[in-house]
């Protein structure tokens, strides 16, 4: 039985086919101009492993630096009743609306060698960032970090405070009861927004880029791959391009089943 | 005495300001309706509120005085509330043990010690289960089993039945009275049914917008009510007025004829089930008739408790066979006799 309010009004029905086509039509365009014969010789080309390789290496630890940071601070966004808190997380999300490029520059400025914060690091312990892997991270962070935050600040809002009183009855210190108590019950949500936060990391470029580089080895990752080859060589492009759209597919199914398939779907 | 508290705090609209002892062993009833301060008063003896001003001393230890804070962790106490608020993601043997790890109990001794409270629940069988797989009864039991696990000194158990359906209330208040009876420390009982303060507690409290209306034993409390509220929750109805002889005056116009003399204001006192409801003025001559208009009629049970308008209010229990021959019915015009043996009089 369907409830006869839920069919879609006529005029929305286009519209909404449209949409359908318009975002699904281009990955259909993909995979026909993929070249599945050479597919093998591809990605077994050089560069090719090693771009794949530090993608997944720099998404993971920004994303491990996100969990790092970024759990707390949604706690801290969540729960915390001094004044600015909304300024704070106004803040925070700015990451999420600036174009990464913008993002790039302002690292770049703070952490280049002639930055802030880059020179003083250079003077000290004569460690530069710019142009290497771990500036990947840092620009992957940048970008990505505000997704988990945002995943596990609404977590933390949605979770039943009382759990919280019920453990300090029970002799929990406000660390154990975040670390028994608290953390278990919004691991979903700290899971759902590691995983954005790993894909926004995987697929990023204008900060990366801007602050990196694009040094095969150290600092071009796929993205960046993708780029350059679709200039010299547009059928090695396509393929990267299946390889990271594999890769994004699996982060969706992974996080439909896994984290969202019991409240939504 | 091992629990004294005495609490000033505002809360929204609310002025809380209540002061309790209760000894060891005891067990002490908040009875309120809701919304009149109970749930803030544990809250703050269990250190989760901090009242603008307090003391709470337990066993000779301030918990709370303004400058001495002992914060909740750090309080021997067990708490059960009113969803039972079992931690989804353990175990019910991990939530029972949950306390006992928390103050440094090593794992092992912890389950055993857990696997024996909840054998004392009647949960033995159900340790590895998670919490969403047992019925509200048997959670709300392993809720206490978690409470008492850690052998507080103060109990502290907020609306622990309310969430209940009405048979598995009747099952785990059977219940929580017997580990009442067992239990060495102190124990607040905050609950809006007059039942269960009956039937758990050794003490009354009764707590309407933030105050002390009443204190005493479940007995005295039931048989003397001193608020209307109180008077119906028992089922009685309570009638103000002043003493004047064997007779008693009612503020609200008319008088009681009463057993025993009295003076000054007073309570009257009347049991629905001693109220008898008659079509016409009936004859001889009881000294307490009133004419009265039945206003509401629900069934108890056997009888019908029906709610009388007019100059002095009532509530009268009549069988159902009696309701159906007399005709009775919302609206209906009665007359409704008391004999004076069987109206409690006391001071205000």
């Amino acid at each position: 039985m369907n409830r006869e309010t839920s069919r879609v009004p006529a005029p929305l029905l286009l519209p909404a086919a449209l949409g359908v086509a318009f975002l699904l039509l281009p990955l259909v365009g993909l995979l026909v101009r993929t070249p599945w014969s050479q597919l093998g010789n591809q990605l077994a080309a050089p560069g090719v492993g090693e771009a794949l390789r530090l993608s997944l290496l720099s998404a993971t630890l920004a994303t491990a630096l996100s969990l790092l940071l970024g759990v707390p601070l949604a706690w801290v966004l969540a729960r915390s009743r001094a004044r600015g808190v909304s300024v704070l997380r106004a803040l925070v999300t700015v990451p999420l609306v600036l174009p990464p490029v913008v993002g790039g520059v302002a690292l770049f400025l703070v952490l280049g060698r002639q930055g802030i914060v880059g020179s003083w690091l250079d003077d000290a312990f004569g460690i530069t960032i710019p142009f290497t892997t771990a500036a990947v991270v840092i620009a992957e962070t940048f970008v990505a970090m505000p997704f988990l935050v945002i995943s596990v600040e609404g977590a933390l809002r949605a979770a039943d405070a009382r759990f919280e009183d019920v453990a300090a009855t029970l002799g929990a210190g406000r660390w154990t009861t975040f670390r028994r108590v608290t953390l278990p019950l919004v691991a979903p949500g700290v899971a759902a927004g590691a995983v954005l936060c790993w894909a926004r990391a995987l697929g990023e470029f204008g900060a990366t880029i801007t602050f990196a580089g694009n040094f095969p080895g150290t600092t071009q990752t796929m993205p960046l791959a993708v780029y350059l080859a679709l200039q010299r060589d547009p059928e090695a492009a396509v393929v990267l391009s299946v390889v990271l759209l594999a890769v994004s597919l699996a982060t969706l199914l992974l996080l439909r089943d896994r984290w969202l398939g019991r409240g939504a779907a | 005495m091992s629990v004294a508290a005495s609490v000033d705090a505002v809360r929204g609209s609310l002025r809380l300001q209540v002061e309790v002892t209760v000894a060891d062993g005891e067990v002490l009833a908040l009875l309120g309706p809701n919304g009149a301060g109970k749930s803030t008063f544990v809250r703050i003896l269990a250190g989760l509120l901090r009242p603008d001003r307090g003391r709470v001393v337990v066993d000779g230890e301030i918990w709370d005085d303004g400058a001495t804070f002992v914060p909740a962790h750090r309080r021997e106490l067990g708490m059960v509330f009113q969803d039972a608020l079992l931690f989804p993601h353990l175990s019910v043997a991990d939530n029972v043990a949950f306390g006992l790890r928390t103050r440094g109990m090593r794992r092992g001794a912890a389950r055993e010690r857990a696997a024996g409270w909840l054998a004392r629940v009647g949960l033995e069988e159900l340790g590895d289960r998670r919490p969403a797989e047992l019925s509200g009864g048997q959670a709300q039991r392993a809720a206490l089993a978690r409470a008492l696990a850690g052998d507080p000194s103060l109990l502290l158990l907020d609306e622990p039945l309310s969430a209940l359906d009405a048979r598995t209330r009747l099952a785990v208040r059977a219940e929580l009275r017997r580990h009442l009876a067992g239990f060495a420390g102190s124990t607040v009982l905050v609950t809006h049914d007059p039942v269960d303060a009956l039937a758990l507690a050794d003490r009354v409290v009764v707590v309407e917008e933030g105050r002390v209306v009443q204190t005493g034993t479940p007995v005295e409390v039931s048989r003397r009510p001193r608020t209307d509220y109180v008077a119906r929750l028992v089922g009685l109805a309570l009638l103000p007025g002043t003493g004047a002889g064997m007779l008693v005056r009612l503020d609200g116009g008319g008088t009681v004829a009463v057993a025993e003399e009295t003076s000054g204001p007073v309570f009257a006192a009347v049991r629905p089930e001693s109220v008898a409801l008659y079509p016409t003025r009936p004859a001889g001559s009881p000294r307490n008739v009133w004419p009265a208009r039945v206003v509401a009629a629900t069934p108890h049970g056997a009888t019908v408790r029906c709610e009388l308008a007019g100059q002095v209010p009532l509530v009268a229990d009549v069988t159902a066979a009696s309701f159906a021959e007399m005709g009775l019915a919302p609206g209906a015009e009665v007359w409704a006799s008391v004999k004076a043996s069987e109206v409690a009089v006391y001071a205000r």
